[in-house]
């Protein structure tokens, strides 16, 4: 850039005075770094700090400066300059913080603070500031799909908020599930009886609400677009499909019953046996009076068989607790109890469990007589007019059975949740080839798509464990995999009405958070706000869709020429595409391969008889360098050797980094970065896995350079890993003295 | 006494928890078990074999109907009062209370375990105490050290001698307690009025004959 301003600043407060050689500094950011203009300040935060920055953009023309203070994560707010590209020298947690203050250790340390004087001077000449692209759609519109509970609770949230709302429905009525419960589980004080499930109330206010647009009897047909410009074609039944523009999208699809035919063994599909939807059937036929069979005889004795084919073992039904079911059958116990408290009912557990304030419900259907027993069903037969139910008592360790008139068995949810993404992405591949049942297979797992995307990566979010739409994003519970879609209610994890609530309200919240960050050209969760965006320098491009296939939030399309096709609202920042990129045309303004390509030449290193070697720390800046900088902060010390550069996912990680560093003179380079596979941890879900996959490629490399598989470390690091990590990078450290100097060195 | 047994299980159709809230002191709480254990986990008796079943396991058996099991159990015989289930009972279940409720009532029905020793102390004691209103410690001792003979009582006696003589020189044994002097209430006639006006309570209470 031809009128590039640069400028160092240089601060001595925390003790970065007394500890380091400023003067040194000063000297290292004017001769080597090469900067116009070099400041130190005794307080560099402080207002007046502050403001001599700011006067030096004003009145000098800086249009890029080195602040050489503290880590990149501190003062965020002193140091925040919107115009002005800005890199930061961490020397305090990088530096002082980890090294001892004795005069043996002064050398090294004034070593390491001035390569990172030099890294962030060569850093900010690499960088642009982000303006952020503004035109990627601005339509404020939230799109809710399922008009259950959580749909409605989504609609009515954002709503109220004041953004207009499309709400579908594929049935002919708003209220899902929870309108067809006679009554639902206590949401307030005293929690001790079964209250109105608060549909009617709820659509009332849908329907009142001039901000919210229901379609009933309709589903998606095609939702194509990016975050703030979705284009989405309603398909109505008997009508004209039609076409809504949405910013963000809550799926609140919900989920249907476990089938209780797949339990013949516990009596699924016998007369007097019905799941807890058929109770609740039965409980609002009666309409408070007795409850009666479907052969109209009035129970008596009812008992509930609890986790019915879930917490399943053997693999054959789910395999998970549907969290709901110990309440709702505590509930339905006292439909009866209530109504005649004469009636034998009993509850058939292996392991009780009421979240939330289920624990008073619980205690009041025993105040109410309700037998609770711990026993593991085996069979439920036909006998009499009634049923006959074989369990293990738990407790009293026999064999034992019980009459009971009606059966009831809490079977749990599966979600309604689309198909299985991979499964879609292995049969079109078969199907490719020519395979007609694949074919057929390809049809069958369309049809069942509730979003029916147009994204790459298939037609709706993935799912994680057991079908569900969650995205186990560990610290961030409603984050999905596509940005601005989010999952809300059972279709996310199995809950009851109340959690569906308070999920559905949190979920608008996130959309809407997401449809205004869209709107400004920003990033989502988790570099919320970041206005950078990657550019492809297509003339470059050899059309390999490695950025393509490997985007982790399907943001890249193909354009025709098979170009990369940026949907820039889609992104997340992570920075994959520009790691996974083999001829590096992939950049962001503010972080490229040239950034941190720069950083590595910048640092000096020593000759190989110096005894000095240099090892590079390539962190992930979500958790493993917040973890280095909490070290710091706890003077946990480490080896003066390593220069540590934070990378915004071990996925932008480009190998071209590694092998220049290892050409240049580095003797090892550190990688850390989050857990991967299925329980991953990695803020962009597949960003740290792509980057070891790429980095196991660069082990050939090294067998071509003549180097030891060891100069390369890969670390899997957690953000807790504070006491640990500064250990473990010593350890590297000794490990790398021992194996000898690099012969690179000086070439 | 079988008589009351019989008619028990007749007025409560088998339904033996019913029967046991009605019945028993502290009965009612009986259906708020969770079944954690804890009591069973906090038992300083640490179940030595006189205890067939924890209190859990009781009060599982209770809702279970297990009528006959239950009343003929010893266990809730063995129970030594130090209320430390009672204190950690997550649900606050007065289970020392509920153990002795249990007890005295198999008692009351006659199907409490014979020759059960808890059982023997407690009668002898009530019969002892309520004879006069005060304990008669001299009669009480010969009581339960002969209960096993006279050889086994003489053993015990000698065994405990230097314990009564102390007992006596500091004026805290009556040995003529024996020959029936010894402290006594006052108005003896009032104590068995009371006794019996309690009993009468408590048959009405729970819908029972009067003795």
């Amino acid at each position: 850039m031809a009128d590039m301003k640069t400028a160092a600043y240089i601060c001595k407060g925390c003790e970065l005075g007394t500890r380091l050689d400023a003067a040194a500094l000063v000297k290292t950011a004017t001769k080597e770094g090469k900067m116009h203009l070099v400041r130190e300040h005794d307080f560099l935060c402080s207002a007046e700090g502050v403001a001599m920055i700011q006067n030096d953009i004003d009145n000098e023309g800086v249009t890029h400066a080195a602040i050489c203070a503290c880590s990149r994560r501190a003062k965020t707010e002193a140091f925040n300059f919107p115009t002005t590209a800005i890199s930061r020298g961490n020397l305090r947690e990088g530096v002082i913080w980890v090294r001892p203050d004795t005069d043996e250790a002064r050398e090294t340390t004034q070593e390491m603070a001035e390569d990172y004087v030099r890294m962030a001077c060569a850093e900010v000449k690499a960088m642009t500031q982000p303006k952020g692209n503004p035109n990627t759609g601005g339509v404020k519109t939230l799109l809710v799909v399922g008009g259950g509970i959580s749909g409605m609770t989504a609609a009515l949230e954002a709503a109220r908020a004041g953004y207009k709302v499309v709400l579908v429905e594929k049935t002919g009525a708003l209220g899902g599930w929870t309108a067809k419960l006679h009554k639902r589980i206590p949401t307030r004080e005293p929690f001790k009886s079964p209250e109105d499930n608060g549909i009617a109330d709820l659509i009332a206010q849908i329907e009142a609400d001039a901000n919210i647009k229901v379609y009933l009897n309709a589903t998606l047909a095609k939702t194509a677009g990016a975050p703030g410009r979705f284009k989405v074609d309603i398909a109505v039944e008997s009508g004209p499909t039609a076409t809504e523009d949405v910013g963000a999208i809550v799926q609140a699809t919900g989920f249907t019953p476990y089938d209780m035919n797949k339990l013949p063994h516990l009596g699924g599909g016998q007369a007097n046996v019905v799941d807890q939807a058929g109770l609740e059937a039965l409980a609002r036929a009666a309409n408070g009076g007795p409850i009666k069979r479907a052969d109209g005889k009035e129970v008596k004795s009812v008992v509930f068989v609890q986790c019915a084919g879930q917490r399943d073992t053997t693999g054959e039904h789910l395999q998970y607790c549907s969290g709901h079911c110990c309440n709702t059958s505590i509930k339905q116990a006292m439909y009866f109890k209530d109504g005649n408290p004469d009636i034998d009912t009993v509850v058939l557990y292996t392991d009780l469990r009421t979240p939330g304030n289920g624990e008073d419900f619980y205690r009041s259907a025993q105040n109410k007589g309700v037998i609770f027993s711990k026993g593991a069903v085996s069979r439920v037969e036909s006998a009499g007019g009634g049923c006959k139910v074989k369990f293990k008592d738990l407790i009293l360790n026999e064999e034992t059975e019980a009459e009971a008139d009606l059966v009831v068995l809490a079977t749990g949810m599966v979600p309604t949740s689309g198909p299985d993404l991979d499964a879609l992405a292995e049969a079109t591949r078969v199907a490719e080839g020519g395979d007609e049942a694949a074919k057929e297979q390809v049809i069958q797992l369309r049809s069942k798509s509730v979003l029916n995307l147009e994204y790459r990566q298939g037609p709706d979010i993935p799912q994680f464990k057991h079908g569900f739409n969650d995205s186990h994003f560990i610290c961030f519970p409603y984050e999905t995999r596509r940005t601005a879609i989010y999952a809300a209610g059972p279709v996310r994890r199995p809950m009851d009405t109340a959690q569906a609530v308070e999920d559905a309200t949190g979920a608008a919240m996130k959309a809407i958070q997401a449809m205004e960050n869209a709107g400004l050209g920003r990033a989502a969760h988790p570099r919320a706000g970041d206005l950078s965006f990657p550019t492809a320098r297509l003339e470059g491009c050899t059309q390999c869709k490695r950025c393509t296939v490997e985007c982790p939030f399907g943001a890249i399309d193909e354009d025709e020429r098979r170009f990369p096709l940026f949907n820039e609202s889609r992104c997340r920042r992570c920075g994959t595409c520009m790691g996974a990129c083999p001829v590096r045309v992939i950049s962001f303004e503010n972080y490229s391969v040239n950034t941190v390509g720069a950083q590595i030449k910048a640092v000096d290193i020593p000759d190989e008889f110096s005894e000095k070697p240099r090892i590079l720390i390539l962190a992930c800046e979500n958790d493993a360098y917040p973890a280095l900088d909490m070290a710091a902060m706890n003077r946990y010390e480490y080896s003066a050797f390593v220069r540590a550069i934070p990378v915004r996912c071990l996925g932008s990680v480009n190998t071209i980094w590694i092998t220049d560093a290892l050409n240049s003179g580095f003797d090892g380079v550190m990688l850390m970065g989050c857990k991967h596979g299925e329980e991953y941890q990695c803020h962009f879900v597949k960003g740290s896995e792509l980057g070891r996959y790429r980095m196991s490629k660069v082990y050939d490399t090294l067998k071509g350079m003549n180097l030891e598989e060891q100069r390369l470390m890969d670390l899997e690091v957690a953000i807790t890993d504070i006491e640990t990590l500064p250990q473990r990078i010593n350890d590297y450290a000794a490990k790398i003295v021992e194996m000898g100097m690099s012969p690179f060195k000086g070439l | 006494m079988s008589d009351m047994n019989q008619q028990m299980a007749a007025r409560y159709k088998n339904n033996f928890l019913k029967e046991v809230e009605a019945q028993v002191e502290m009965g009612e709480w009986v259906k708020m078990c969770m079944q954690c254990g804890v009591c069973a986990g906090s038992c300083p008796t640490n179940f030595h074999p006189g205890w067939e079943h924890p209190p859990q396991e009781i009060f599982m058996m209770i809702r279970a109907g297990k009528r006959e099991e239950v009343l003929t159990s010893p266990s809730m015989w063995m129970c030594t009062s130090c209320y430390n289930c009672y204190v950690r009972c997550p649900r606050k279940l007065p289970i020392t209370h509920i153990m002795h409720g249990l007890a005295e009532y198999a008692y009351q029905l006659g199907v409490a375990p014979k020759f059960q020793p808890t059982q023997h102390l407690s009668k002898t004691f009530w019969d002892n105490c309520t004879k006069t209103g005060r304990v008669n410690e001299v009669k009480l001792t010969q009581t339960l050290y002969f209960r096993d003979g006279l050889m086994a009582g003489i053993k015990q006696g000698l065994a405990m001698k230097d314990v009564a003589l102390g007992l006596v020189k500091a004026k805290r044994l009556n040995l003529m307690e024996a020959l029936g002097f010894g402290h006594k209430c006052k108005d003896i006639k009032g104590i068995h009025a009371m006794l019996a006006k309690a009993r009468e309570l408590e048959a009405k209470r729970k819908g029972r004959q009067p003795a």
